[in-house]
């Protein structure tokens, strides 16, 4: 039996499309570079054969994705992650919340904020830095008109410089996106047995 | 430099400079201003934006949607949001769908129904969305391709529209 994840873990889910992927054998040339089929690199998820049906869409959105989250300098990856993790606990995007909760507490080496914000939320007791940039990620991502000038100059006054700003708009703007395909398209199914 | 030439690739039908990208010229960012220098150091990443744009908005294989039905979901999405200016900068590209941009307009046939309602589902309450509203798409007679090219084009504009009011108040409150 399959059981669609319905509370936030960070024990990251398989994904199954509530579309029909391209299937790979009959994938067209164009799709094919789009989903960078090598000799070597042939194992494709649903995810991105699904995504494969807009080919030219895929093929910019795969190099900006990889700039935005890993490109050097600016904020920290862990704290990209952060904006990643507020626009899909806004959005309720259950999978990319796993993938990128999972991967904060990775690179922090520390579960307790990814554990705070699951277990209460916008109520979860963060540090002042921590704090700016869930509010600010939470309310962009909510409305964009939510976020307000307060809201920059909360992120300053945790000492970020305009360079990270720009990486925590960027990130959490990218999970803006990314849920609106992870979670429309498809639905996070438990990978542990049913207890 | 590299920034430089990111800067200067080609964006759309013509070459684009970074600062009269979408992103950029919406959000007001000057060249020679705090955020402007800021932008320039992700000149790569800002460039890469517009190409986005290029590839949701006016894409070769457009499927079921047009660049003007694309143009005018947009030019919608952006008016949801509360974004007039960029909502007609979309809005002049939507020709004879240029209607749609209306978010009060809700369609005249069942399958444009679907699509409109779902556009604005995601667009604005994207928690709420559940399996239904894709079978509801395929109900109407909309391929799982054109479902793909309508949730890309979407979530494009969630994010630029994001982008573009972040910058936007980091140059408001530039010191």
């Amino acid at each position: 039996m399959s059981r669609v994840v319905r509370r936030f873990t960070r024990r990251v889910p398989r994904w199954r499309p509530r579309v029909t992927p391209v299937r790979l054998d009959q994938a067209t040339p164009l799709q094919r570079d789009a989903l960078k089929i090598t000799p070597s690199n042939t194992r494709v998820s649903d995810y991105v054969l699904t995504l494969a049906h807009d080919p030219e869409s895929l093929r910019v959105r795969s190099p900006l994705f990889n700039a935005i989250m890993y490109d050097r300098g600016g904020l920290s990856r862990a704290e990209r992650e952060i904006g990643a993790l507020a626009a899909s606990m806004v959005n309720r995007c259950l999978f990319c919340a796993a993938v990128h909760a999972d991967r904060h507490a990775t690179l922090e080496k520390d579960a307790h904020v990814t554990d705070e914000l699951f277990a209460k939320g916008e109520k979860a007791e963060l540090g002042q830095r921590e704090r700016a940039l869930f509010d600010f990620a939470s309310k962009l991502s909510r409305a964009p008109a939510e976020a307000g000038g307060g809201d920059v100059q909360a992120l300053r006054d945790a000492g970020l410089d305009d360079g990270e700003i720009l990486d925590l708009v960027l990130s959490t703007a990218l999970f803006g996106w990314a849920n609106r395909l992870m979670h429309v398209l498809g639905d996070p199914i438990a990978t542990e047995p049913q207890a | 430099m590299a920034g430089d030439r990111a800067a200067r690739s080609s964006c759309g039908q013509g070459r684009v400079t970074l600062f009269a990208t979408t992103v950029l010229a919406q959000a007001g960012v000057l060249e020679n201003s705090a955020t402007g220098t800021v932008a320039s150091g992700r000149a790569d990443t800002l460039t890469q934006v517009q190409a986005a744009e290029d590839a949701v908005l006016r894409p070769v294989d457009t499927g079921r949607w047009s660049h003007e039905m694309r143009a005018a979901l947009a030019s919608r999405i952006a008016n949801l949001n509360a974004e007039p200016a960029l909502a007609n900068r979309f809005r002049a590209g939507a020709g004879a769908m240029a209607s749609l941009a209306d978010p009060a307009v809700v369609g005249d046939t069942n399958d444009l129904v679907t699509v409109l309602a779902f556009m604005d589902k995601v667009a604005m309450a994207v928690r709420d969305v559940v399996a239904d509203d894709i079978a509801s798409l395929q109900a109407a007679g909309i391929g799982d391709a054109d479902i793909v090219r309508l949730c890309e084009l979407n979530a494009f504009l969630a994010f630029q529209i994001r982008v573009c009011v972040g910058l936007r108040l980091m140059r408001d409150t530039s010191a």
